[in-house]
Order: structure tokens, then sequence, then C-alpha cells
């Protein structure tokens, strides 16, 4: 058994003469938290949701456990062990936060829908557990006390927790995150990384995370790589990053400007 | 024990109430009674598949004429006969009648589920106005085959079918899917639904397979659709395809909206009000419809949430036990 959790394998995205995506190679062991990077537009997103399975690539596979997942439907995949949160917050604005994470805990669930409709005892157990293990993770992202506010009521920040509590409920081995420092004051993004380290360390997580404060990205990825209109143009240390030509180049226009 | 105490209750309040209202009403005031309770299965269970889940179907009608004329049918063929050899076998004639209307209920309500999971597989996977299309259309489609088939009497209607649907029967439905519509919101199978309504991509990304609760919940309201069209077939005693029509789908819509998107008491009192006042406003004859109509716009526009936004009126103490959902350790 490798070692790789998932693996991208020369996947490209083409939405009709754009390719989004071009070749991307791209492999991640497990217990790796790893950036992505790269300016807007270079398809980080676009990665994203081919691993997630909202697009299927055009080309190339993508594998999990070493198994092809590129073309499964999305709520296959994340039943399959990867959850993500999205870059404009999608929470499921008319219920309560408790019910935003447990509907995240539902692949776990035993009880049948006929079991709901008669209200069994075992339905019962089964609904306890469930909102157990939502507000555990509430509680891991320090919102334990927000459980019954609607998920709007909170503040920007907060709903920014409350996807990364809901992509935990799903109990995956992989997580992506999508820019889960945009918009957060630098005292807010500080938290953030010590709760993704904290949460990581917790539930064994393997990590992928879109973002473009440097700040986060340099302060705890392992591993970076770098997209430019589709194409990976640099992967490594945050100290080889941080120097690379070509990535200054991308970044900044030209290589003699970056003083 | 506890468990079977609502139920159990629900049932002998019926009973008592099916007995003292029919000699206390006058047949009119009890047949728009009845009506209530059929609009009030309709719109419950309309408010599954608009309400709860978002999908805007518009072919409920067409599920209900499924129901209907199925229920019919098998009374006419089958049912009396069942109905009369109960009798025989000493039972009494309104135990062996209600045993026969319930099979015809279910029966009823299964083929219009059927049609249900039939339109619904494949249009699910469309979105509003194209899904909407699609159940507009099979609406139609029903109708128009029922207008054109003689042997259950084409145009004509379909007369003759036994007076067997009562107070009982009708309010026994609107606890039964007033009962699934709550059990149903209060569960994990709910929140998904409520999931996909708010948001269908993150639902999906985070493991909800959508079709297939679309689909549920499209067969389920189908199905009790289909019941209340076999409880409309044998309380009225006769069928006529203009009863199915387009207007219907509408009328039933209306209440859903008018109550309140994804709330069930909303429904059920949106499906009282609407049904009452076109009564109500019979005195006033010619502008009936236009007031009717005016009052309508009047809501939607100092409500535009409805009648009870998305919250519920409780009636917890009603229909058994509180939602499981509710005590937290």
């Amino acid at each position: 058994m490798s070692a790789s959790l998932l693996e991208l394998d020369r996947c490209t995205m083409q939405f009709g003469g754009l390719k989004a995506v071009a070749d991307l190679d791209l492999t991640i062991q497990k217990g790796e938290l790893v950036g992505l990077i790269g300016p807007n537009g270079a398809g980080k997103t676009t990665v994203f949701n081919m691993v997630t399975g909202v697009y299927a690539p055009t080309r190339g596979a993508v594998r999990f456990e070493g198994r092809t997942i590129s073309g499964l439907k999305a709520n296959r995949i994340a039943c399959g062990g990867i959850t993500r949160t999205f870059q404009n917050i999608r929470l499921f604005s008319r219920l309560s936060c408790l019910d935003n994470v447990a509907v995240a805990a539902h692949p776990h669930r035993k009880a049948g829908l006929l079991s709901a409709v008669l209200r069994t005892p075992g339905f019962e157990a089964d609904e306890r557990a469930l909102r157990a293990l939502a507000l555990e993770m509430l509680d891991v992202l320090g919102l334990a006390s927000h459980a019954d506010a609607p998920a709007t009521a909170l503040a920007y920040g907060q709903q920014r927790r409350l996807e990364i509590a809901r992509a935990l409920a799903g109990k995956p081995r992989l997580l992506l995150l999508d820019e889960p420092a945009a918009g957060l004051n630098p005292q807010e993004s500080e938290e953030l990384m010590r709760l993704i380290q904290d949460v990581r360390r917790r539930f064994g997580l393997t990590i992928l995370l879109i973002e473009h404060d440097m700040k986060v990205v340099m302060g705890i990825c392992e591993r970076i790589a770098v997209l430019d209109y589709g194409l990976k143009i640099a992967e490594g240390s945050p100290a080889e990053i941080r120097s690379h030509p070509r990535v200054i180049e991308a970044y900044l226009g030209d290589e003699s400007a970056s003083a | 024990m506890k468990r079977a105490l609502g139920p159990l209750v629900t049932l002998v309040a019926l009973l008592v109430l099916n007995a003292a209202l029919q000699r206390a009403l006058n047949p009119y005031y009890f047949q728009v009674l009845i009506l209530v309770g059929i609009n009030i299965i309709l719109a419950v269970s309309l408010n599954l598949v608009n309400g709860f889940t978002g999908q805007f179907s518009i072919g409920h009608a067409g599920f209900m004429a499924a129901g209907a004329y199925g229920s019919a049918m098998f009374t006419l063929t089958v049912g009396q006969r069942f109905a009369g050899a109960l009798v025989s076998a000493h039972l009494p004639q309104a135990i062996a009648q209600g045993a026969a209307l319930l099979v015809a209920l279910l029966l009823g309500g299964l083929l219009a589920a059927l049609f249900g999971y039939l339109v619904g597989l494949p249009s699910l996977r469309l979105r509003g106005d194209y899904l909407a299309i699609v159940t507009l259309g099979f609406g139609e489609i029903i109708r128009v085959l029922i207008l054109n088939v003689d042997a259950i009497g084409g145009a004509r209607g379909l007369p003759g079918i036994p007076h067997w649907a009562n107070f009982f029967w009708v309010f026994l439905g609107v606890a039964v899917v007033v009962a699934v519509s709550r059990n149903l919101a209060h569960s994990t199978y709910g929140r998904a639904l409520f999931a996909i309504r708010d948001d269908e991509i993150a639902a999906e990304a985070l493991g909800v397979d959508t079709t297939r609760y679309k689909v549920t919940a499209f067969v389920i309201g189908a199905f009790f659709a289909g019941v209340a069209g076999g409880l409309f077939a044998h309380y009225l005693s006769y069928l006529n395809p203009n009863s199915f029509t387009f207007i219907k789908s509408i009328e039933v819509i209306a209440m859903v909206v008018l109550g309140g998107m994804g709330s069930i008491s909303g429904s059920m009192l949106a499906a009282i009000v609407l049904t009452l006042l076109p009564e109500v406003l019979r005195p006033v004859k010619d502008l009936r419809m236009v007031l009717y109509s005016l009052m309508l716009i009047l809501l939607m526009i100092t409500r535009p949430q409805g009648l009870l936004g998305t919250r519920e009126l409780s009636f917890g103490r009603l229909f058994g036990r509180r939602p499981a959902t509710e005590p937290r350790a």
C-alpha cells in the first residue's frame, strides 16, 4: 500500500476553448498539509471541483487511497472520505448551526426512512448520536454556544468556522479548505491557523488548502504547489516557493520588480 | 406504551367527531368540512416537495387524479365485492366498507406514487422552471388520458362510486400526512431535504444524494395526493376529469405559498382559509372570484413569507410525542 492519499494524474479540465487546468500532476501523502496557491483565475478552485466531483476532469484521473474517483458523483466522493468548504460561503441559511453540521453527519446515519417516519427507538438513538457528533464538531470550532442560532446570524468569521465544522462532521480523511482565511482580519487569521493545526492533529487529517493570505500559507503548509493559468509552475517547501523565480513572476509580473 | 397513546387518542377523537358532526352539521357545512380535509392533505403533501425540498412541482392535480381514478376503479371492480363478502362474513357494514376503502386508498396512493417515481426520476435532475414545466405537462397528460379512455368514463365522468369516505377517513388521512411530514422534518431525512432547498451544491458536497432525496420527497408527496384523490372519489361518488385541471394544481400551490413554504401548520391553515374563502364569499355572487383573488393578492403583499413563514404552530400535543430532536444532552 502506497502512502499517497490523493493523486491527480495529468488532470485537465477544459471548458469550451478554455483550459482551466492543464495536465496537473499533484500527489498528497497521508497526513500532509499542502497549500495550493496562485493568482486569481489560476484554476485552484477548479482543482477542488475536480477532486470533489463537481466536475469530472476532461482528461486524466483523480485517485484517492488508490481508487479512481474521478467521474463519481459528488455525494459519493463526500461519503468516501473527502469533504470541503467553499470559497463563497455556502451554508444552509434557514437551518440552525447545529442542523447545518448534522446534515453533514448524514452519511453516518443508520436508521432508514421508514424508521424515521415511524420514530422507532433505533431511529431516536441514531438521531441522538448524529446530534452528539454535530455538537462535538461545533465545540471543536468554538461554536457550541451558537448551536441553536440560525447559520446566517453568525458573524462572518464564525460562518467560515461553521463551514469547517460542517466539513468535519462527515468524518473525512482528506479535508479541502477553499480560502478559509478570506475576509478575516489578521488576528482571526492567526486564530484560524491554530485551529486548522489543532483539527488536523485531533482527527489525523490530511489537508489541502487554497489560500491567498501568504502568512497563513507560509505559516502552516509543509508543501506548496503554485498554479498559474492552469499550469503548475512550482512545487516545494514554503522557503523554496518564496524565492522561486517563476512564482515571483506570476505574482508580481516580472522578476526585476521583486526586491 | 406512551408511543401508542397519540395515535390512539387521535383515532378515538376522530370516531367521536365523525358521529357527532354528521348529526350536528347541515350537509352543506359538512361537505365543506370534508373538502377542507382533502385540501389539507393536498397542501401538506405538496409542501413536502415545494416547501421542504424547494422543487417547484405544478402537477399535483395529476397525482390526485391518478389516485382518484385508481382507487375508484379498484372499488368498482373488486372493492365492492370484497366489502360484500366481509358483510356476509358477519362483519358490521361500516368496518367492511372501511376495510375496502382503506385498500382502495392505499392502491390509489401507490399508483400515484408510481407515477411520481416515473416522472420524478428523469425530471428531478432538472431545476426550477424546467421541473415546473415537466410536472405541468405530466398533469395535463393524465387529465387528457382520462378524458379519452372510455372504460373509465372519459369525458362523461365516472359515476356510481360508493359513498364510503366520511369525516373519519378524511381526517385520518390528514393526521397521517401531518404526522409523516412532521416526523420527516425532524429527522436526518428532513434536514437533508432542507439542505437541498437552501444550497443543493453544498448538500451534494457533504454527501447528500440529492437526486435520491428529491425523488423520495416527490414520491411521498404523490402518494398522499393520490390518497386525497381516493377520498375525493369516495366522498363525491362521481369523478370528472375537469376536477383535475391545471387550476387545481395552482390552487394547492397557492395554499403552500400562502401558508409559508416549508411550514406544515402553515399549509394546513392556508388550506382551511382558501377552501372557506370562496364559500364565505358566496353571497357577493358575481364579485366572488374577484374578491377572492384580491384577498390573495393583499395577503401576499402584506405577508410575502406566507401566513406562518417557516415557523410551525405547536400541535405536538395533538399528534403525540414531541420531536426527538428537541431535548439535547
